[in-house]
Order: C-alpha cells, then structure tokens, then sequence
C-alpha cells in the first residue's frame, strides 16, 4: 500500500511538469529556429530595420512592430473606455434582467471563434472605412476597431470581478459622506480597484498583441511603415500568419525570429499582469 | 446650490454615456451574430453537412471539415484532459504550498499566455518536423492540447477546491489512504466541474484556426488515419473567405461555428447551474 | 480487577507553529469506559482527540512531544500504519459529515477502503454497525436512499455507524450532540451507553450536564493544560481544584 502510493505521487509530479516541460519545448524549439538569424543579422537591423523583403534577404520587422503597436493601441482606446463603462453598469446600475444579458452576451462574445470577427470586419466594417473615410478600408482602423470588440470581455470581466471585490464599505462610507453615485464611483471605487482594472488592460493588450487570423482578414497586409490610421499594415502575428505557409530557409527562420520577439513582449507583459493583481491580493 | 446642480448633472451625463455603452455592446454583438447567420442559415441543408466541398468549396458540404473538427478536437480533449487533471490532483492535494507547487503555476501561468500563432509555429517545428509527424491529425491534436492544458488544469482546481474539507477529512478517519480519498471522496464529486473545464476545452479547439493550419495542414480529403491531414471548420472558413473562393459557403460554414459555440456554451452553462444547485 | 490501560498519554505537548496548544498532558484512559474530556473552549480538548489518530498530521506545521501509547504501542513510531491506526482509533466529528452516497455506502466506505468488496460480507458489516449504532430499524427499508435525507440524530447515528463497521477498539467523538434536538441527544447517549460493552468511548461533551450524564471518568481541561482528573461523581461534586469547581458550578464557560 505505501509503495502504491509513493508511485502514485511520483507519477503524479511526472504529470504536473508537463506544463513546464511543453513550455520549455515551446522555448528551446522557437529559440532555436529563430535567435540563429537574428545573431547572424545582428538584433538592431532585425529589430529596427524597415525593409522586408524576403527575397533579398532583408529582415527588418520595424513596420510590424509599429503596426502592431498601432493597432493595439487603437483597440486600447476604444476597447477601454468601453470596457469599464460595460464593468461599472453591471457592478453598480444594471438592473438584474438587464445585467444577465449583458453577461450573457459578454460570454457569448468571447466565445465567437476570431475568424468570424475577421469576417465581420471584412464584409461590414471594410467597406465602411473604405466609403465614409477613404483609403483601401483594410486599415489599421478596421483592425483596431474589430480587436476591441474582442478584447471587452477580457476588460469587462476582470474589471467587474476587481470592482466587486472591493469592501462595500467604501462605497457605504463615500455615499455617507454626501459624494454622489458617480463621485463615489469615479473617485473612489474605480481608484481603489486601479490594480485589477490595469491588470485586465494589460490582458487585453497581451490577447490583442497575439490576434493573429482576424487582423490577416482585415488590415491589408502591406509591407511599409504605416504613417497614418487609414493605412494598410501588418502586425508582428500577421507577417508569421501569412509568409509560413510557403517560406523556407532563412526567411523561414526570420518567421520564427519575429514569432522570438512576439514571445518576449507577451512574456513582459503577461508578468507585469501576475505582479499587479498580486499586489491586489495583498 | 449650483456645486450640487453640477455634480448631478454629470452623474447623469456618466449614466447616460454608461447605459449607451453597455447597449452598444450587447449591439454590435447581436450584429455580428445576425449578419452572419442571416446569411449562413439559408445555406445550411442536409446535403451541406453531408457532401464534402468540391471544386476548392465553391460546391458540395462540409462534411470533411466537420469530420477533421472533431478528429483534431477528440485527439486534444483525449490528451489534454488526464494530464490537467493529474495537475490540478497534484497542486491542490498533494503541494498546496512549497517552491514545487509555485514553479509548476508559474509555468501553467506562462503557458496560458502564449499567443496561438506561437502554438501553430511550436507545432510545426516539432510535431510536424522534428518528430516528423507531418500535418495530420495527431500534429494538431498534440498542439492543440498543449493550448488548451491551462484552461482545463484551472477548472479542475476550482473545482477540487469546492469540495468542502470535511470530504476528505473523513475519509482519512476511516482509514483511507490520500489517493483512496482523492479518487473515492474528492474526485466523484467534482466531476461536474471538471466537466465544464473539458467542454471550455473543447470550445478552444473548435474555433481555434493558426495553429491548425500550421500543423494540420488544409487537405479537403477525408482523412484516413491518425497521420492524414485534414482542415477544421474554421480553417475552411477562413480560406473560403479571404481567397474570396465563395461567400456563400463561407457564411454557411460560419453560421454552423456560431450555432455550434452558442450550442456548446448553452450545455455548458446548463451543466454548471446543475452543478451549483446540486451543491446547494 | 487489574486492566491494562487502553491508551496511555505521556508528557504530551502540541504545536501548531508556533502556539502551543496542550502542554504536557499526562492521562491514562482504560479499556470499555466512556472518558469525558470537558472544559470551555480552545482548552485543546479536540486538539488532544484529533492527536490520538494522528488526524493532526493533516494539517501543515504542526509538531509535538511526548508520547501517546495504544495497547502499549508508541502511535507516533514511524513504522506504524496510519490507515490501520485510524481504523482502530475511530472519530465522530460535531458537525454530522454524510459522505453525498447511499446510507448502504456511507457505512460501507471504511471496509470497501480495506479491500472488502464481497456483497454478502459488505451487508453483514453494514446490518451490524447500523444495528450497534441504534439506526438499523429505522433505515433497513431505505438503506439506498441518499444519507443526506436523514435527520441530524440520524446523520449522526450513521457517523458512528461508518466506524463502527471497521470493528474499531477506541471511539472518539468531539461533541457528538452539538446541534441536534433533545430526543436525538438522549437517543446518541443511549447508544453510547450500549456501545462502551465493547468500545473504549473518549467523548468531548456538549456542556457539563451530558458529562455528568454519560461519564465513567473524567478529565478538565484549562487552556491546554490537564488540570484535574478521576471519576465523573467525584468531580462533580468533590473537585479538587478550585478552577474546577468554579466551571462545574457554572461561574465561568
């Protein structure tokens, strides 16, 4: 009997390392394809190079950094303001009925495959921008407005969950103290869930930052550095999405190095994410 | 008087915006949804779930994509599911606290983060070349349940967590060993919450599109074996869209992931209410 | 009549981290005798009991010294069996625990963890205990609806029954009647009384009455420390200790 059960614990860790064990493959097999050419270009042209052209050899992913830079800022701006808004109604004014839809609907819309959002944005929104704005339509402004639709449940639910944590004696005390609903709100509830509130942001930033197949579908895809919103562009996911399927060689190696770097910044961020909600716990 | 006229007029200003943004919200959902399956539902017939695609899809059904959908997702679920739960057993059974038990959750936490386009190029590099697997369903199946092991290891947990102490406490009174307890008094009761986790698992591998492509290639063939490649609905999807081969197909093939995530969240939803009132 | 003690208590000090929760405690408890362990809360009185089958060791940081002997046998020797020690040493906790099975598998749980698994021999077990724990004419027709229905006296009857299907030698029960009505509690302590023929009892009592009621012996016990011990008549009514006294007659508690 104790035999059995040492055995059991041995296999037990054996299987709680999987996680590890798959993320060191992750590491080792895309380090591996990719840190060779980054070295043998050197990091700077790779990273601040503008031109990509395969062909030539040329490597520099400077316009998917900015593109994707771009692009998740724009969802940011929308998908924020947005998001909290949608986090404050079902915590503080939703009327029960009304805020089990909204839920619902939250749930729902997180749980719409991303290829129907590209979709979307490729039959309605595309010809939208290209008619009332000007320019191809399969823009940086598509992108970031189809991504903040898909980043709001990542904002709302976080957002919600750290709003509610809050003692109710904040809200009890502020509403005492003759502040009104929004004051309280405004200066008191949403400051004092500020680390649960950036942390939801920063998911958002990192699921959007990773958005691969929507943003083929919908920004066009050009190869320069975009100067403006209404400009086509390609992210850092976007540029590995569609040149994989038919690269070789070297230029399939810079893939796989755009796909290092894209790695390093959702690392960065996903931790800056774990340290501030730890830091809301305590 | 006219500091408390403002301080009211802007909360009712903050209400109002507040309210438009939450029905935006619930709008642009109910469009997109609407736009897509006003489209997409006349398409749908028994020929189109049971003909496979001719002619690159402009013709025919879907059955292939159908077929390689559930291939790829039973293959991921098979794999995913004992080494989450063997996890979530370990972590909160066996370690609770201790520097193991924070390595283990920090690469689970690491893991989770990983975007998918990373998981399609891993799966390349390693299944479909290193391990010469080649794009099949094994490739894809494999990469998947890397993908979707986070999600399944933290429902788990939750749920093992739910059960009350006493449970265990016990079964370890009348002499039961920790993994007579685990299996006997913790785990049959926490099935319904490890259910759900399988079943977001599940949601996961069917929307899932980069990393299919990467490793399970885009054969419109029915596939033979574990090692043919096959496409998932949503990789046909998605090249029936943006090679502009056919619209109409395309919103027929969306149409069916819509009403299948909508299917599967539904069950899922139903399953946790029945398991939150049989708790209660 | 000279009996060997069935559970001998040595110098025994407890710790969870860094508080100590009983200090040397010395008490020798005979065989087929109900000892009542009483006093106001946080004495260590569950510390003590939960500390005689080693449920202690569950909870992280805990530490101890002295000894504890069963039939002579030190329970903390490393080469002795949990699983075996908590089947001869049984517990019932105050809170009445049904497992969410059939009242036939809540009493069939302990021996089907021993390995057990004959049908013939599983009813057996389950008719006796159910019958030793005074539960078997009220359940014998429904011995497959969920043990969840029953009521508290019920639920808790079946408790004892669970134990009692493993044929233990020591029960301990902490607070046995704690949340149940009259009746039940009359009905639990009748049961005790029948059970202390083949079992060593060592109960924690809901308040002064119930030990007064049930004890053979009994032990008071202050803040963790063992202040005064020996039979329930003379405890009650002679103390010797002046702390004793004054929560037998109720001034504190």
């Amino acid at each position: 009997m104790e035999f059995k059960e040492k055995f059991v614990e041995k296999i037990l860790l054996l299987i709680a390392f999987s996680s590890i064990t798959i993320l060191a493959l992750i590491a080792f097999f895309i380090f591996g394809e990719g840190i060779p050419l980054i070295w043998k270009i050197g990091p700077k042209s790779f990273l601040l190079g503008e031109r990509w052209v395969p062909s030539q050899g040329s490597f520099g992913i400077l316009p998917m950094i900015v593109g994707s830079f771009w692009v998740t800022f724009g969802a940011l701006l929308l998908g924020i303001p947005l998001g909290l808004a949608c986090a404050i109604f079902l915590c503080e004014w939703t009327p029960p009925s009304i805020g089990m839809i909204l839920r619902s609907a939250i749930q729902v819309l997180a749980g719409i495959p991303s290829v129907i959002y590209g979709f979307w944005g490729l039959v309605v929104l595309v010809p939208l921008v290209r008619n009332f704005l000007g320019g191809p339509g399969l823009s940086i402004l598509s992108g970031s407005l189809v991504l903040s639709i898909m980043i709001l449940p990542t904002i709302i639910s976080i957002s919600e969950d750290s709003l509610k944590a809050l003692p109710p004696s904040y809200k009890a005390g502020s509403l005492a103290l003759g502040a009104t609903h929004w004051q309280t709100i405004w200066r008191v509830l949403i400051p004092a869930a500020r680390s649960g509130i950036v942390a939801s942001i920063i998911l958002g930033m990192g699921r959007a930052l990773g958005e691969t197949m929507a943003m083929i579908m919908i920004l066009g895809n050009a190869v320069k550095m975009p100067s403006s919103f209404l400009d086509s562009a390609r992210t850092l996911t976007t540029n590995i999405g569609i040149e994989m399927g038919y690269a070789s060689g070297e230029h399939r190696q810079a893939l796989f190095a755009t796909g290092v770097i894209l790695f390093f910044i959702i690392m960065i961020l996903n931790s800056l994410a774990i340290i501030l909600s730890r830091r809301r716990v305590s | 008087m006219k500091i408390r006229q403002t301080r009211y007029l802007t909360q009712m200003v903050a209400k109002i915006l507040i309210w438009i943004a939450a029905f935006f919200t619930m709008a642009v959902m109910a469009l997109i949804i609407f736009q897509v399956l006003s489209e997409g539902l006349p398409v749908l017939s028994p020929g189109f779930f049971l003909e496979t695609p001719r002619s690159m899809g402009r013709e025919g059904g879907i059955l292939s994509p159908i077929i390689g959908t559930i291939a790829l997702t039973v293959v991921a679920i098979i794999v995913a599911t004992p080494l989450g739960i063997g996890t979530a057993i370990f972590l909160w059974e066996y370690t609770r606290e201790g520097r193991i038990s924070r390595i283990i959750r920090f690469g689970i936490g690491c893991l989770a983060g990983v975007p998918s386009i990373i998981f399609g190029l891993f799966g390349f590099v390693f299944f479909v070349i290193y391990l010469n697997m080649g794009w099949s369903i094994l490739s894809g199946g494999l990469a998947l349940a890397a993908m979707i092991l986070p999600t399944v290891i933290c429902t788990t947990e939750e749920a093992l967590k739910a059960i009350p102490y006493s449970f265990r406490e016990v079964s370890y009174s009348l002499g039961g060993t920790k993994w007579q307890t685990v299996t006997r008094a913790v785990l049959p009761n926490a099935l319904p919450g490890i259910f759900t986790g399988i079943i977001l698992g599940i949601c996961r591998s069917i929307e899932e599109t980069a990393v299919v492509i990467l490793t399970a290639g885009s054969s419109l063939i029915i596939p033979t074996s574990l090692f043919s490649p096959v496409r998932t609905m949503s990789v046909h999807f998605y090249i029936l869209a943006r090679e502009g081969i056919s619209m109409e197909m395309a919103y027929g093939t969306g149409a069916t992931l819509i009403i299948l995530v909508l299917l599967v969240n539904t069950i899922a939803n139903w399953l946790l209410n029945r398991y939150i009132r049989h708790r209660a | 009549m000279f009996k060997e003690n069935k559970i001998t208590i040595k110098d025994f000090s407890f710790y969870y981290q860094s508080i100590q929760a009983l200090r040397d405690i010395s008490l020798d408890i005979r065989p087929q005798e109900i000892f009542v362990i009483f006093g106001p809360a946080r004495s260590g009185k569950t510390t003590l009991l939960k500390s005689l089958n080693r449920l202690t060791d569950l909870i992280f940081g805990t530490t101890h010294t002295g000894t504890i002997f069963l039939d002579g046998l030190d329970i903390y020797d490393p080469k002795i069996s949990l699983t075996h020690l908590r089947r001869r040493v049984g517990m019932v906790f105050d809170l009445p625990t049904p497992l969410p099975l059939s009242i036939f598998d809540n009493v069939a749980y302990g021996p089907k963890l021993k390995g057990t698994i004959q049908k013939r021999r599983l009813n057996e077990i389950v008719e006796k205990a159910l019958r030793s724990a005074v539960l078997w004419e009220e359940v014998k027709d429904r011995l497959h609806a969920s043990a969840l229905r029953l009521s508290g006296g019920q639920q808790q009857r079946l408790c004892i029954a669970r134990i009692l299907a493993l044929e233990p030698e020591v029960l301990l029960l902490d607070e046995p009647c704690s949340g149940l009505d009259p009746i039940s509690t009359a009905s639990i302590e009748e049961t005790l009384n029948q059970l202390k023929k083949e079992y060593t009892i060592i109960l924690i009592p809901h308040n002064v009455q119930q030990a007064s009621r049930v004890a053979d012996r009994a032990a008071f016990f202050l803040n963790g420390e063992l202040i005064e011990e020996g039979p329930v008549y003379k405890m009650f009514t002679r103390p010797r200790d002046k702390r004793t006294e004054d929560y037998v007659t109720g001034k504190f508690g």
